[in-house]
């Protein structure tokens, strides 16, 4: 887990660097700060259980375990990209990984998790879902949908809300009439628990219960993470909003650290192994840029595949090309 | 043949496939008891159970959102939206979800879902009787039926459950109760993407699609009737992908034309159909492309209101009158 943390860390710097340069494009939203959520959570379930999460999304990603190089050539808009440059950094997906997306409309992919709950019981398979999203996702009628449905028919949905007390510049008071996301969910009659999301343990921990619940067919869990993000909402945010002082304070609790001195402290590792594990990484991830530098921009041509799996033309109707297969469906 | 209503063949289509494949699964607002709004999916939870035929709370995003998830995760859900003017709520699902997912994640994987909804009026008012199919049809990534017959609707139904692609199958409420041959044998499909030539012609094509297609044919009778104007009727049946090769064919030896649709003027979906055969068909064209459609005002409820508005037979006649 300090691994993936580490991970989480060096990939956002080098992103943020790369954006700078123009190597990558369009929106880039950082997860320094939060990386105890997904690296506790998605630890807490097993490789096939289902994840789901929002346009902030590279920690899921890694922490699933996705190709490093293919995440950042993705970033960088190449053809050896997750997702051979079509999604960016807010639309990541490895469905190898079960890992089903970033998800960059504000809360839609709380139904749809709700949704792949219900073929997994639909097929009475022991699977659970995690679906991330964040307080801001809270205020959407989507998200009460979501969790109405969930609840209504009893599905292995895990629902964890990072709330980092900012829905882009709108503070939780701003956007909110309590503080406390997981209050939402007791109209749901939805169990629910409040985890320190700067510590990776306590995220373990409390999705580790809240998925032991779904797969023992209690029904839908909420989590909430309470959690900061150290940057900006996204690299063009001049953070007007909340004061440097503030900043400062959640900064003193980087989950990194902490969980490395935790480490230590209980004689599990030592401060050298720790300092070689953010060399090796720091190598991986130089070597990622390097890689998505290097790789090849998707071919023009291409520009038009995959808008359908069964593409119909027309204009040329004795063809019937068939495209990739579909794993959602082979999976059945 | 066997004669069916067309609510009839679209419950058919969903019994067919719901026999012969688990994964499909129906969902939607008061479709179990109460039978759906329009009386489609009566007796379907009796034969299949509350798990393949789920009665949904009123919340048609969520409703669309869980169906794509279902899809996601390897079933094959047909999701009932009461009306198309509820399906805005869920537009976003249908849009950025449903139509994205395949092309945007690199082909990694599809949403075979299909979206039943219904185009129609009758003294609904304003907020309950439009008519959407054009904004839908403008998205890459979704697929668009909207068929005339019972035939057709069985048919084209059973071929959209079976797509890998999102399906958006309109049906429109005036045709539930009228009647047509189907086939009698089971599965059989009406491939997407393919418009019919329903009545051959020389002088004008009217090219239509659901309720409009049935206002084109009668126009037709009357025009050859009262005129001794022979007119090509074709049927668009799916309008994306749409069929242009057999609009164009047609247009090559009538060189007349006229868009019958019941959509609003401004963006409706005549409009792009009507620039797209320009393109192709110019050279052919003896008279400007005509077009059939709602003027720009929202329908009202009072009948004499609703009545001077409503597309009919009368004003494609009176199109093709203008043309000669």
């Amino acid at each position: 887990m300090y691994r993936k943390m580490v991970q989480i860390r060096h990939f956002e710097d080098h992103a943020a660097e790369a954006y700078a340069q123009a190597k990558v494009g369009g929106f880039l939203h950082l997860y320094i700060g939060e990386e105890a959520v997904a690296v506790g959570a998605i630890a807490a379930v097993r490789e096939d259980d289902h994840v789901l999460g929002h346009y902030r999304d590279h920690g899921y990603a890694l922490a699933r375990g996705c190709d490093v190089k293919a995440c950042m050539a993705e970033l960088f808009g190449r053809e050896t990209g997750l997702c051979h440059g079509r999604g960016g950094s807010m639309h990541l997906a490895d469905a190898t990984k079960h890992f089903w997306g970033g998800h960059a409309i504000v809360g839609s992919h709380i139904p749809i998790g709700a949704g792949m709950a219900y073929a997994m019981q639909y097929r009475e398979e022991p699977l659970v879902v995690l679906d991330f999203f964040g307080d801001g996702a809270t205020g959407n009628g989507i998200f009460h949908e979501g969790l109405n449905m969930a609840a209504l028919w009893n599905l292995p949905v895990v629902f964890i809300c990072e709330n980092n007390l900012y829905g882009m510049g709108a503070t939780l008071a701003e956007e909110s009439p309590v503080s406390d996301m997981m209050i939402k969910a007791e109209g749901y009659t939805m169990p629910a628990v409040q985890c320190d999301g700067m510590d990776v343990l306590s995220v373990y921990g409390a999705v580790q219960q809240a998925a032991e619940h779904c797969r023992s067919g209690k029904g839908p869990f909420f989590v909430e993470a309470m959690t900061y993000r150290f940057r900006g909402h996204s690299m063009a945010d001049p953070e007007l909003y909340r004061d440097k002082e503030e900043v400062r304070r959640w900064r003193e609790l980087d989950p990194i650290p902490r969980f490395g001195d935790f480490l230590v402290q209980h004689r599990i590792t030592s401060p050298q192994e720790l300092a070689e594990v953010n060399e090796e990484v720091e190598a991986e991830m130089l070597e990622a840029v390097r890689f998505a530098d290097d790789s090849p921009w998707p071919d023009p041509d291409s520009v038009d595949r995959w808008i359908y799996a069964k593409p119909i033309n027309p204009e040329a109707p004795e063809e019937a090309p068939s495209m990739a297969g579909n794993p959602a469906g082979a999976a059945t | 043949m066997a004669e069916l209503t067309y609510r009839e063949a679209v419950r058919s289509a969903m019994r067919e496939e719901m026999r012969s494949d688990p994964r499909v699964i129906l969902m939607g607002e008061s479709i179990t008891g109460y039978g759906g709004s329009y009386a489609v999916t009566k007796g379907l939870v009796e034969e299949f159970g509350p798990k393949r035929v789920m009665e949904t709370p009123i919340a048609e995003a969520g409703i669309v959102g869980f169906a794509v998830g279902a899809a996601m995760g390897g079933l094959r859900p047909v999701a009932e939206l009461m009306t198309v003017n509820f399906a805005l709520l869920a537009l976003d699902q249908i849009v950025n979800s449903a139509a994205k997912f395949h092309y945007m994640f690199g082909g990694q994987w599809s949403v075979p879902l299909v979206v039943r909804t219904v185009s129609g009026f009758g003294q609904l008012g304003p907020t309950h009787s439009q008519t959407f199919e054009g904004w839908f049809a403008s998205v890459p990534g979704l697929k668009v039926v909207m068929p005339a017959t019972p035939a057709d609707a069985k048919g084209l139904l059973l071929a959209a459950i079976r797509d890998p692609d999102p399906v958006i199958f309109i049906e429109h409420s005036l045709l539930y109760s009228t009647k047509g041959e189907v086939p009698e044998q089971e599965g059989l499909e009406v491939p997407i993407g393919r418009a019919a030539v329903v009545r051959e012609g020389t002088d004008v094509t009217l090219v239509g699609y659901s309720r409009m297609l049935l206002q084109a044919l009668h126009a037709a009778e009357v025009l050859e009737r009262e005129d001794g104007v022979s007119c090509e009727v074709i049927d668009l049946r799916t309008l994306r992908p749409l069929d242009y090769p057999t609009v164009v064919e047609s247009v090559g030896h009538t060189h007349r034309v006229v868009l019958c649709g019941e959509d609003w003027r401004t963006g409706g979906f005549g409009g792009n159909l009507l620039s797209e055969i320009q393109d192709r068909s110019f050279d052919d064209l003896d008279a400007p492309i005509a077009r059939v459609a709602m003027r720009d005002i929202p329908l009202p409820y009072s009948r004499k209101l609703e009545q001077q508005l409503i597309p009919a037979s009368q004003q494609i006649v009176d199109a093709v009158r203008r043309m000669s």
